[in-house]
């Protein structure tokens, strides 16, 4: 089987801990022991395979790809950014997926109990593949905060979910966006568990000009880097 | 290295209608889902199985498991293409959420080895509330006994261990049929591993 270079390591001093008491669920259900390590083909392995047929031409459109009788409610953003890897390498083709609560922050789930209304028009959910230079693009409603039974009035800052794979299995990454300048951000148990200097990575960008819609959308970036090959030949 | 990797978040309690939209009865086309398999695909069709507990010995009903494997052959499929043509498109994903035993299903075929002197496996990504990070663990298969003994990843495990990736194979009157519960914590905790 054809391997390529060995793919970086993922970066443990960018990532959360499994067990973070600030956020009470990880404690029964993050793994105790230590990860065994394993420097076997896996880490080379290639993504699920997929492709633009996959994609339905309103997936990147929130807006729109749940209306029933109208536009859903809310402040309209443009949600943009590249997936790149560590050394700036586009991952081109990708598949990024997307789900949010809508503007009075609730969420199309049965489990949600939130009493705060739904959107006929909102789903919450969207993909698309990034295009050659590794760039993503959705238009979405700006997501509204809300209360978590994880400690006393706690309420989650404003974001959206973003899964991905890149080019390997072991490249995966689900992490949340975020909105600078939130005020709930440093109250937030979930953004605080990625540990300082490593958590602004993810916090988007207002961009009026380059990114938003005059006139008609808010205008939002932000960037994703994934685990890639190394460039130079691991110590064995 | 000019970059660093964007931290991970948990996945939450409300992934369904985004990862997993048609197993949980969204309006909204799911890419991938539990069934790897058509019937056409050359191999042995098996459903794999189980559940994933917490710390308390609970099942855990809002977890994700995504899963990668070789087809028959031991060949991982290449394309798109390739899978439409073949009926077999090795990944899928499920949620816990909609059994009310809490258990994932796949429907799938039994893997062929990778590589010589590798044991057929799935390799798992775990994923769920109360997780920051997602895991990665493996699925093995007990009737591949001679197989696991020279794996090079079980036999660098201890012992005790290597019993918490070890499928077991049950016949059922639907088919073949493997169970294979992931413990989070505690003294079955799986084995997960850092790749």
């Amino acid at each position: 089987m054809p391997e390529a270079t060995p793919l970086a390591p993922r970066d443990w001093a960018s990532q959360p801990p499994y067990l973070y008491p600030g956020y009470k669920s990880t404690a029964k259900r993050g793994p105790t022991r230590p990860l065994v390590p394993l420097k076997s083909a896996l880490a080379q392995r290639n993504a699920p395979v997929y492709g633009h047929e996959d994609i339905g031409p309103l997936d990147h459109d929130l807006t729109r790809n749940a209306a029933r009788n109208g536009a859903p409610l809310g402040e309209r953003i443009v949600v943009t950014g590249r997936v790149v890897d560590e050394d700036g390498r586009p991952a081109a083709h990708t598949l990024v997926e997307i789900w949010q609560a809508n503007a009075a922050g609730r969420y199309v789930h049965k489990a949600d109990q939130h009493n705060a209304p739904l959107d006929p028009n909102f789903l919450g959910a969207g993909r698309c593949l990034t295009d050659k230079d590794g760039r993503y693009r959705f238009l979405s409603i700006k997501p509204g905060a809300y209360p978590w039974q994880n400690h006393p009035n706690g309420w989650r800052p404003n974001h959206i979910h973003f899964s991905l794979f890149g080019q390997h299995f072991a490249s995966r990454l689900v992490t949340q966006m975020y909105f600078s300048g939130d005020p709930l951000l440093p109250l937030d148990p979930v953004y605080l568990s990625a540990p300082e200097g490593a958590r602004e990575r993810l916090l988007s960008r207002l961009n009026l000009d380059a990114v938003g819609e005059a006139g008609f959308a808010l205008g939002f970036e932000f960037d994703i880097v994934l685990r890639g090959p190394h460039q130079t030949p691991t110590e064995s | 290295m000019a970059l660093t990797q964007t931290p991970s978040q948990t996945v939450g309690p409300y992934f369904a209608y985004g990862l997993t939209s048609e197993q949980y009865g969204y309006d909204f086309k799911s890419l991938f889902g539990p069934v790897l398999a058509e019937p056409q695909a050359t191999g042995e069709h098996i459903r794999l199985s189980g559940r994933v507990f917490d710390g308390d010995a609970v099942p855990i009903p809002d977890a994700m498991l995504e899963i990668r494997q070789a087809d028959a052959q031991g060949r991982f499929v290449a394309s798109r293409a390739e899978a439409l043509a073949s009926g077999f498109r090795g990944f899928g994903r499920c949620g816990t959420g909609t059994q009310a035993s809490r258990h994932y299903w796949f429907d799938t075929i039994k893997p062929g080895a990778a590589a010589a002197g590798e044991a057929p496996c799935i390799d798992v990504i775990v994923t769920m509330r109360g997780m920051l990070l997602h895991a990665f663990t493996r699925v093995y298969f007990d009737d591949e006994g001679e197989a696991n003994a020279h794996d090079p990843v079980l036999a660098a495990l201890p012992a005790a261990r290597r019993a918490t990736l070890i499928a077991r194979r049950e016949a059922q009157p639907g088919g073949v049929a493997y169970r294979f519960d992931v413990h989070m914590q505690g003294p079955k905790e799986t084995v997960f591993f850092d790749l």
